[in-house]
């Protein structure tokens, strides 16, 4: 427990602090003490309500996530990013002993098959879908994938 | 036990299930689509795969998709939760032919109760009443006439396939009952593929009283007692309690021993819930089975202090009832109210949009299942349930005074809610007194 001369919870420091909100004017607050958060927020109407802590931080990060932060970088407008249709596990080769489908620096179009997404046992071949040249390759082979999930970049610009 | 369970489901539901599971040191796999991308839940779950876009029928209802999740996160067992896969026979074969558990009953047991036209022949051999009505499908519009004048109008059309209030019809008397058969027919068609149609006696002023039960893989049923859900508008559910008020003990043993006889000689396992209607003068009849775990299930889990998700898992894993019916044990007034994003006042119109504020209420009894926070935002392709509400007190006068009292402090910014409704209905001396019925809502309120 933290002193309770310097608790920001106290219910006579919240109190001064609000008092201290109304004075300087200010609308909104934010205190955090270790991993306890609070906010502070005076209303349309000029009186502070308190709004409710953020929920529990959870204890486990989730495998695979969101998209990777490569992809929410501000883009070349050029850069065309092929995403997974389907959840599944991502091949880069046909099968064990022949080349990848493709490159980095290999030119697809529209039609051309660029890795393989299997899902319940049905190999689905995944169409670049854009014209270009393969610039980047964001996924390991055997990695599983999921809807959204960004595959590679094509540099449409050449 | 198993190490891994994926959640088929979304929102209140399957946050609900990852719940259960954390307590039971179960990994959770989630599935979310592009519109749940950012709900908050998710995190609580060890793994999360997007299976597709914002319409249901795009990922959640995608087999496929969700099967792919079940085997890239190897998981042991499926929970399909309540709607979208949870009464799909289909992909509950799926699931055991791809050596994945599905937390639920057997294909087969979910297909014959999923049929309403079997399920009523059951329950006629196992001595549990239907509803006087045609002794099966009605094939043409004689024999359909010639039943209703047996039966006496008014009569009921519905469709075998049927659920959530689709492909019914009443029809008044002779002059109207070709018009209703083919439009309950058609409806049937369209929405389940299927137009065929039984026929019985239309009871009017009904209540819906079901009854709650658990079927382990060891030949063991118990019930849970009933759960009333007479308040209803237009077929939705919108307050649920438990027990059913002023029901002779009689009518409600009798009722809780029809459902668990139903339920055995159906070989039916894991949770389910048997439907009936009861009259006026306490006559209760069969309507059909819900194959699968209800919104309202955390009703019984109050009165009877079970955890019917935990049970779910532990059925489906082998384990036998830790219960007894003997050692059930019954206790106070449980009242759950389902609280949506919608404005009564225009149509019940759905109102998705952000919760910029939410005050959750608490204090003795008090229960709110719910996936929002403020910062969420409700999305416009799914329904538009937000959160339950359940209270739980010693008697029925201190559930309707804790009720309102949470419903007043259920403070939501930014989205309309159905809480004003709520207090409303508690408030009427009809529901004070219990003598409400399925159309008693719409009837007094929206009339």
């Amino acid at each position: 427990m933290a002193d309770s001369d310097s608790n920001i919870f106290e219910l006579d420091r919240l109190l001064e602090l609000i008092a201290l909100m109304k004075e300087h004017g200010l609308v909104e607050v934010d205190l955090q003490q270790g991993d306890q958060k609070i906010r502070l927020a005076r209303a349309a109407s000029g009186e502070p309500t308190v709004i409710s802590p953020a929920p529990i931080a959870p204890p486990a990060v989730p495998v695979p996530a969101e998209p990777v932060a490569e992809a929410a970088e501000t883009e070349d407008a050029n850069i065309h990013v092929i995403t997974s249709p389907v959840v599944g596990t991502f091949y880069s080769k046909p099968n064990a002993d022949a080349e990848s489908f493709v490159k980095i620096g290999d030119m697809v179009d529209n039609e051309t098959t660029v890795c393989i997404v299997e899902a319940m046992k049905v190999f689905n071949e995944i169409p670049a879908e854009a014209r270009g040249r393969i610039v980047a390759i964001l996924v390991d082979n055997e990695e599983p994938v999921d809807h959204g999930k960004p595959l590679f970049k094509v540099d449409t610009s050449s | 036990m198993y190490n891994r369970i994926l959640i088929a489901n979304r929102g209140e539901v399957a946050l609900r299930i990852i719940r259960a599971c954390r307590e039971m040191n179960i990994e959770t796999v989630a599935i979310y689509s592009e519109a749940d991308r950012d709900a908050s839940y998710l995190e609580l779950a060890d793994e999360a795969y997007c299976v597709g876009g914002a319409r249901s029928d795009q990922s959640y209802l995608k087999i496929d998709q969700v099967i792919s999740a079940a085997e890239v996160g190897n998981v042991d067992a499926i929970h399909p939760g309540y709607g979208f896969l949870a009464e799909n026979a289909h992909f509950n074969e799926i699931c055991r032919s791809c050596e994945i558990d599905f937390i639920g009953p057997t294909p087969e047991a979910m297909e014959m109760l999923g049929d309403k036209n079997r399920a009523r022949d059951l329950a006629r051999q196992n001595d549990v009443p239907i509803v006087p009505g045609s002794e099966g499908l009605v094939e043409s519009d004689e024999e359909a006439l010639k039943i209703a004048q047996q039966i006496d109008f008014p009569v009921l059309i519905k469709a075998t396939a049927g659920g959530g209030g689709k492909g019914m019809r009443v029809a008044h008397n002779a002059l109207s009952l070709q018009t209703a058969i083919s439009q309950a027919k058609e409806e049937a068609r369209a929405a389940f593929g299927n137009s065929a149609i039984y026929l019985e006696k239309y009871v009017e002023h009904p209540r819906h009283i079901e009854v709650q039960i658990l079927a382990d893989h060891h030949g063991n049923v118990v019930h849970l007692w009933e759960r009333e859900c007479s308040t209803q508008r237009r077929h939705q559910k919108l307050i649920e309690e438990s027990p059913a008020f002023n029901l002779p003990d009689e009518t409600r043993q009798a009722m809780c021993e029809a459902a668990v006889r139903l339920i055995r000689n159906a070989n039916y396992t894991n949770a389910g819930t048997v439907e009936f209607i009861v009259d006026r003068n306490n006559n209760f009849y069969f309507i059909e089975v819900n194959a699968r775990i209800q919104v309202e299930h955390p009703v019984t889990e109050m009165v009877t202090g079970i955890d019917l998700i935990k049970s779910q898992i532990a059925i489906a894993a082998g384990e036998p009832l830790k219960v007894t019916q003997d050692q059930l044990q019954y206790s106070g007034v449980a009242i759950e109210c389902r609280i949506n994003a919608e404005n009564p006042e225009k149509n019940f119109q759905p109102c998705p949009g952000t919760i910029e504020q939410i005050f959750v209420p608490g204090g003795p009894g008090v229960r709110f299942d719910s996936h929002v926070h403020a910062g969420y935002t409700v999305p416009p392709y799914y329904d538009s349930m937000i959160g339950k509400l359940i209270v739980h007190q010693p008697t029925r006068t201190e559930a309707i005074q804790c009720m309102l009292r949470c419903l007043a402090e259920l403070n939501v910014r930014g989205i309309d809610t159905t809480c004003q409704m709520h207090s409303e209905i508690l408030q009427h001396s009809d529901f004070v007194e219990g003598s409400i019925d399925t159309t008693w809502v719409e009837r007094t309120f929206f009339a």
